[in-house]
């Protein structure tokens, strides 16, 4: 990838990372630890891997995009509102009564959205089958889906992963949020779910293992991991709540809004950090 | 006469027959050959899919699959494609409206021997408690085969209801006509109205025969579209008759019976009697033996008939 893209990438990244700040600010909930998390995956597919266009939302050969662990849809309605599929202003009515944007997403009421999501495992599964459906007419799309490392504890999970694997659904690239928390604590001390590697290798995946907060590292396993008969699972090693410090690795930022004070630290930080993106050569 | 035959039946010939018409696929977890599924998957083996033993994972998989704009038949026994995978019924099919047909065989105690654990009878009361759910549930042969081609046409969730234990064929292919919410009024009497369906249509039949022989008319209303209910039918004949049985091979709870009951109660109170399986789980026994057993018979119904209505036989 060259420092140009990368530079974008991480500018779309930091603004993404923004808006999820004002969707669970304004919102008055949410979930902005796994929102932040799977920022970077979310910027670089809807700003660099996927073709998606705000002209055509429902052209049949767009690919397709699930996000499994749907409460993180902060993150998507900022890409899908920085890509134009909806106004950005729209993003502080999130969680409201008046609201289009669903405290998950909601296909029917979202454009751009692909999936309704939100109960934990079934976008994984309903991922599997735009790949499957693709296969049988004979599409070229691509479905990526991204789920959550305490999501894989859903048995339903396993269930995806033999189908994808059985009908060799290569056209099917899934990313894992793998930032070792969920809202009880740590994933290892709640139901450990790990290894992932071992595990989806022995499902019959293909496997890579990146920095999730790496554009190089993520587009190089991306672009390595297509076209080898296989479903692909990029484990991507992430931290909760990335972006704004005093979230980093803390569990108790899975699911709640930050005061007014906490908002104005998180922004500031956040804006210092886009200002310096900017300043980059 | 024709030859009495299981709902599931008439469903894997309407699939194979169908599937050169239409574009769809067909989806099972491992019960092809009982489901019948495998009448479709013989001739279409592509636009089959079995996803093995994993019926929550089939349901999400369908509704991917239906989100790309192809309709999709998804098919286990009643109690796993409605019992075990109601939530992904619920939240990958039913609330984003997607057009995914979950035929569920293997409906009710007529399942027969695999006993209470394959009984599904709470189904029709799950199902139709879903926003936007369609809920079906075909009489014979017949009605089964014009069921899944109109339920195709329709483009929307539906749970459609069959069964494994072969029932009397009662309407004739050459003249019925099915339409999704329409109610099938069978015989007409001005004494009581039975409200049937599935497998108790035909026996609400014999019951009609049994009450006539005693000098009671009654009316046969077949109810194949459970849900969007035919209320204005069933306000009709309610107000003919002034009397209402329902029967089904279902719980008393949730099914036909409290549908019925919830129009009535709103429109015009009625006294009603309820035919069905009375708050309890199956046992195993063979399907006819367990129908005598549970009281889902033309004389079951025609004793709801009479005590409604006050007479000794």
């Amino acid at each position: 990838m060259d420092s140009k893209k990368n530079k974008y990438l991480k500018e779309k990244a930091a603004e993404i990372r923004s808006l999820i700040l004002d969707a669970v600010y304004y919102g008055g909930s949410g979930h902005p630890g796994g929102s932040l998390s799977s920022a970077d995956i979310i910027a670089y597919l809807y700003f660099d891997k996927m073709n998606v266009s705000v002209e055509n939302p429902h052209d049949p050969a767009r690919d397709r995009f699930v996000l499994s662990k749907g409460h993180c849809c902060p993150a998507l309605y900022a890409a899908l509102a920085l890509k134009g599929f909806i106004p950005v202003e729209d993003i502080k009515t999130f969680r409201h009564i008046d609201s289009y944007l669903q405290g998950h997403p909601d296909m029917k009421k979202v454009n751009g959205v692909d999936m309704s999501t939100g109960s934990l495992g079934q976008g994984f599964s309903a991922a599997c089958g735009m790949a499957k459906a693709a296969k049988i007419t004979g599409s070229k799309y691509r479905v990526y889906t991204i789920i959550g490392d305490g999501e894989s504890e859903e048995g339903q999970i396993w269930e995806a992963a033999m189908f994808a694997a059985h009908y060799k659904l290569d056209n099917l690239t899934a990313f894992l949020d793998f930032n070792g928390l969920q809202i009880d604590g740590n994933i290892r001390d709640v139901m450990n779910p790990t290894p992932f590697d071992v595990k989806f290798q022995a499902f019959g995946w293909h496997v890579e293992i990146v920095d999730g907060h790496s554009f190089e590292e993520i587009d190089n396993a991306v672009k390595r991991s297509e076209g080898l008969g296989r479903p692909v699972m990029i484990i991507c090693n992430t931290v909760k709540g990335k972006g704004v410090s005093f979230m980093e690795n803390k569990h108790a930022w899975h699911g709640k809004a930050p005061k007014a004070a906490e908002y104005e630290t998180a922004k500031k930080e956040l804006d210092e950090n886009l200002s310096k993106i900017r300043g980059e050569k | 006469m024709m030859a009495d035959t299981a709902t599931r039946v008439s469903y894997g010939r309407a699939l194979a027959n169908l599937g050169g018409k239409y574009d769809f696929v067909v989806m099972d977890a491992d019960l092809s050959g009982s489901t019948h599924t495998c009448m479709f998957a013989e001739k279409f083996p592509e636009r089959f899919i079995n996803c093995g033993i994993a019926e929550g994972n089939m349901i999400s998989v369908a509704a991917g699959i239906a989100t790309t704009g192809m309709p999709v038949f998804a098919s286990s026994f009643a109690m796993f494609a409605a019992g075990r995978a109601f939530e992904q019924v619920r939240n990958s099919v039913g609330y984003p409206h997607l057009n995914v047909k979950i035929c569920a065989t293997h409906a009710g105690v007529t399942v027969g021997e695999d006993g209470g654990s394959h009984q599904c009878c709470e189904d029709i009361a799950i199902m139709r408690s879903i926003p936007g759910m369609t809920v079906v549930c075909p009489a014979d042969d017949t009605e089964a085969y014009a069921a899944i081609e109109a339920i195709l046409k329709y483009d929307g969730p539906v749970y459609c209801r069959l069964g494994r234990h072969p029932v009397p064929v009662v309407f004739d292919p050459e003249s019925y006509k099915f339409e999704l919410g329409k109610a099938v009024p069978v015989f007409e009497g001005n004494d009581c109205v039975v409200f049937a369906t599935g497998v108790m249509v035909s026996k609400a039949i014999e019951a009609y025969d049994i009450l006539k022989s005693e000098g009671i008319n009654i009316s046969v209303v077949n109810i194949h579209t459970i849900k969007p209910l035919d209320t204005e039918t069933i306000i009709k004949y309610a107000a003919k008759t002034k009397h209402v049985v329902t029967a089904e091979e279902h719980s008393v709870i949730g099914g036909l019976g409290s549908a019925v009951c919830e129009v009535l109660s709103e429109n015009l109170p009625t006294r009603l009697a309820r035919v069905g399986i009375q708050d309890v789980f199956g046992r195993s026994g063979k399907a006819g033996e367990l129908l005598e057993y549970y009281g889902l018979t033309g004389e079951g119904i025609a004793k709801k008939v009479r005590t409604l209505l006050g007479v000794s036989k």
